[in-house]
């Protein structure tokens, strides 16, 4: 029998003690995942992703969630079967950072091998959005892997860059600031 | 390299646009400045939309489900106990087994746990207020649970959010994820609240909970059903 696909609704402001116990300092549950995805012993290249989100005025949101889905450094999606307790998926809110920043300690995904540069997959909750958003971090640093990546290649050329996490001060610091409306609107994706 | 390619992998149906909420909610002030102004980017579906993380049984404790037991301290949570049970299907009705379900509510005074509550309402030392199952091999799931209670929200004047539980699932792939929230049947207060409102007639319904005599039992608590739909199929496989 056809159903019908139920209604989402916004993840609202009070999401943090079922979500996000941990790094809110609740301790009657404990999180699933949090934005420490992987740890010293994790294969790959350290990957630290930072990042603010801007709504339409220009202000931080400080209740935001954020999830990322990512390959290993061998370009492999965890599929829980591994055993090398790297997870692929981190969650991590923008109420615990005085500036609302999102922070993942990870790894430098790796390619999969179908065309597609090195890519986070990310989903941004918050009150307000009553569904949540899709988007991809690339990798500034990724030139040649970015300009043939088959997904880049339909977002028009003056919008890529809102894609691409840039280095920061220190080795393996990426910032990826996330805009949802205006000038420099992060592209959103519909997959 | 991936063994997996997304050839292998089936493809999902789209969001599905006459069940699903607009990013701009009619009366939902919030929703303007924080949703996307611009269209979303149609996104062929890749081996990283078609794969999605997996957290089964280990996931969770034994006390997760029963959120009248998991936030006791000093005795049992105040306010009327209640089970809420459900399958989890996809569109083309394929029941959704060993899926994460993880849900969080206000207490039976409408207080949540949260810090940033500020509603003038007493918290419930023995109430938590979440919880997580994982389906079954039916893909059912079952939680105990108080009653939540209406809360104000501040939207527009004298804005009262009608009771409900929130509801975050994974699904088999990174595009079946859902985040929700469930009514209760007859409330006077969805009328008024933007947020249900924001579901498209006549979909409202598919976010209320049935009362359901057949879980209610003797004695304990009433039972409420509340079966979950994430995207299906793709009816034809797209080229990966
Ligand atoms: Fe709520």
């Amino acid at each position: 029998m056809r159903r019908r696909q139920t209604p989402s609704q916004t993840v609202g402001p009070f999401f943090a003690f079922g979500l996000t116990p941990g790094q809110y300092g609740y301790s009657a549950l404990t999180g699933i995942a949090d934005g420490t995805m992987a740890g010293p012993d994790t294969p790959g290249r350290r990957l630290r992703l930072e990042g603010r989100i801007f709504d339409a005025g220009g202000e931080t949101v400080p209740d935001a969630m954020v999830e990322i889905w990512q390959a290993d450094a061998t370009g492999r999606y965890p599929d829980g079967r591994s055993n090398t307790g790297f997870a692929g998926f981190g969650r991590c809110g923008t109420g615990t950072d005085p500036e609302h920043r999102f922070v993942f300690e990870t790894i430098r995904p790796g390619p999969l091998g179908d065309g597609q540069a090195p890519h986070l997959n990310v989903i941004l909750f918050m009150r307000g959005m009553p569904r949540h958003a899709f988007t991809r971090v690339y990798f500034a640093d990724e030139a040649e892997a970015n300009a043939s990546d088959p997904v880049l290649s339909t977002v028009p050329p003056e919008r890529r860059s809102t894609l691409l996490a840039a280095p920061g001060s220190r080795d393996g610091v990426y910032l990826f600031d996330i805009h949802l409306r205006g000038e420099r609107e992060t592209v959103f994706f519909e997959p | 390299m991936s063994e997996t390619s997304s050839r292998d992998l089936p493809g999902y149906a789209p969001f599905d646009p006459e069940t699903q909420p607009d990013w701009v909610v009619h009366g939902y002030h919030s929703s303007v400045s924080r949703s996307p102004g611009r269209p979303a980017i149609p996104l062929v579906q890749t081996l990283s939309e078609l794969t999605g993380p997996v957290y089964g049984h280990g996931a969770v404790q034994p006390l997760d489900h029963d959120l009248t037991q998991n936030g006791v301290t000093d005795g049992a949570p105040l306010g009327e106990r209640i089970i809420v049970t459900g399958q989890v299907l996809d569109e083309d009705g394929r029941a959704q087994p060993d899926t994460l379900i993880e849900i969080w509510q206000c207490n039976s005074a409408g207080r949540y746990i949260h810090t940033a509550d500020r509603h003038d309402a007493p918290i419930d030392p023995n109430f938590f207020g979440g919880g997580r199952c994982v389906t079954d091999g039916r893909g059912c799931y079952r939680f105990i649970t108080i009653k939540p209670a209406a809360y104000p929200w501040g939207n527009h004047p004298n804005a009262w959010r009608p009771a409900h539980i929130h509801f975050s699932l994974f699904g088999p792939a990174f595009v079946t994820r859902l985040v929700t929230q469930s009514y209760f049947p007859g409330d006077p207060l969805l009328a008024h609240d933007p947020i249900y409102m924001g579901t498209p007639v006549p979909f409202r319904d598919l976010l209320v909970m049935d009362y359901d005599p057949e879980v209610t039992e003797e004695g304990f608590a009433l039972g409420y059903r509340f079966d979950i739909v994430l995207r299906g199929r793709r009816a034809t496989p797209l080229e990966g």
